[in-house]
């Protein structure tokens, strides 16, 4: 966690410096956005993390390990694209609860297939999408995106 | 006031049941203080320098350059460049759909378009900074490097299932 962090705050700072020398006007802009950002974001992140604290706390972690962990194999992997599927949650806030997943004992196969569903395969979104693509398109689109999830778990699983 | 009891109420509800769990021992409600407490302040240690980038980015990238070189005769460079230009981007899946719609109105191909979907949802930049901040360097590469090349084949693939037919790309807020 902590070298981590220390990368990013050093890359971070290098590019705000790197910015600001070749302009200071759109770096203040930038900058200024940001915190936007940031400010219209704290408390529905923060909110997600209460309810995921009270959640980690009431399922002990020996669940978490029985199916989400590295000896739960291809039901542990199709377990978490569905339900990585049917959630809609914003990727960044779902980072915090993967990390605490995985001191918990769940596999990166399993995090990695989770996080993919969760960003491609919307069945929340599917009606919206159908506007746009077509039902069928839409369909064939979830549906390889879905597959193409599991691939990405199992090969993480085989790397990491 | 209300609006700020609206955005706020919750966290504050739940920081006096924080403090009545610890006074009253109330273990159950410590415990997820606690967990919420590593939590939080895992978060606010990088979080900010992220926005911050997020911010910088939004500033120095030009939105509406890309869409020209995404056509069909674009070939592997504008597969490349739909890669870039989704990675440049910021938001939730259903925040591409209308972009998507201007890419293919300004003649992006099936396939790009594809490709594009694949990658804005999941190796935005400012996304990866904050998987790297969580799930460290090493997993953030392996998942980009085997989504990159899954995406692309998925965009191939779509291109093929389309090719006879007469794929399109609406936008409900015109139809109504």
């Amino acid at each position: 966690m902590f070298p981590n962090i220390l990368l990013l705050w050093i890359a971070g700072i290098a590019i705000v410096l790197l910015s600001h020398y070749f302009d200071k006007e759109k770096t203040k802009q930038g900058i200024n956005k940001g915190f936007k950002i940031f400010k219209g974001l704290f408390s529905p992140f923060v909110n997600i993390m209460i309810l995921a604290s009270f959640i980690l706390i009431i399922v002990p972690p020996e669940i978490i390990e029985q199916y989400l962990g590295g000896e739960s194999g291809l039901f542990g992997i199709t377990l978490s694209a569905i339900i990585g599927s049917i959630t809609l949650i914003p990727a960044f806030i779902v980072y915090p609860i993967a990390s605490e997943l995985l001191e918990r004992g769940a596999s990166y196969m399993v995090i990695a297939t989770f996080i993919t569903t969760l960003l491609m395969v919307g069945v929340v979104t599917y009606p919206l999408e159908s506007k746009y693509f077509g039902k069928k398109v839409a369909l064939v689109r979830n549906a390889l995106n879905f597959f193409a999830a599991i691939i990405i778990g199992l090969l993480i699983g085989v790397i990491m | 006031m209300k609006k700020y009891l609206k955005e706020y109420g919750f966290i504050l509800v739940f920081i006096i049941f924080g403090l009545v769990s610890y006074f009253y021992n109330f273990t159950f409600g410590v415990k997820a203080s606690k967990t919420f407490l590593n939590m939080f302040i895992e978060m606010i240690s990088f979080i900010p320098i992220v926005f911050i980038l997020v911010g910088l980015l939004d500033a120095w990238i030009p939105k509406k350059k890309f869409e020209k070189y995404m056509g069909p005769e674009s070939g592997l460079k504008g597969t490349f460049l739909s890669v870039i230009f989704s990675m440049f981007q910021a938001g939730p899946l259903y925040g591409a759909f209308p972009i998507v719609y201007i890419l293919y109105k300004k003649g992006a191909s099936v396939k790009n378009i594809f490709i594009f979907l694949g990658c804005f949802s999941s190796l935005k930049i400012p996304m990866l900074t904050i998987e790297t901040g969580y799930l460290g360097l090493e997993f953030t590469l392996a998942r980009a490097a085997i989504t990159i090349p899954l995406f692309i084949a998925i965009g191939y693939l779509m291109d093929y299932y389309l090719k006879d037919k007469d794929f399109k790309v609406t936008d409900p807020t015109e139809a109504q």
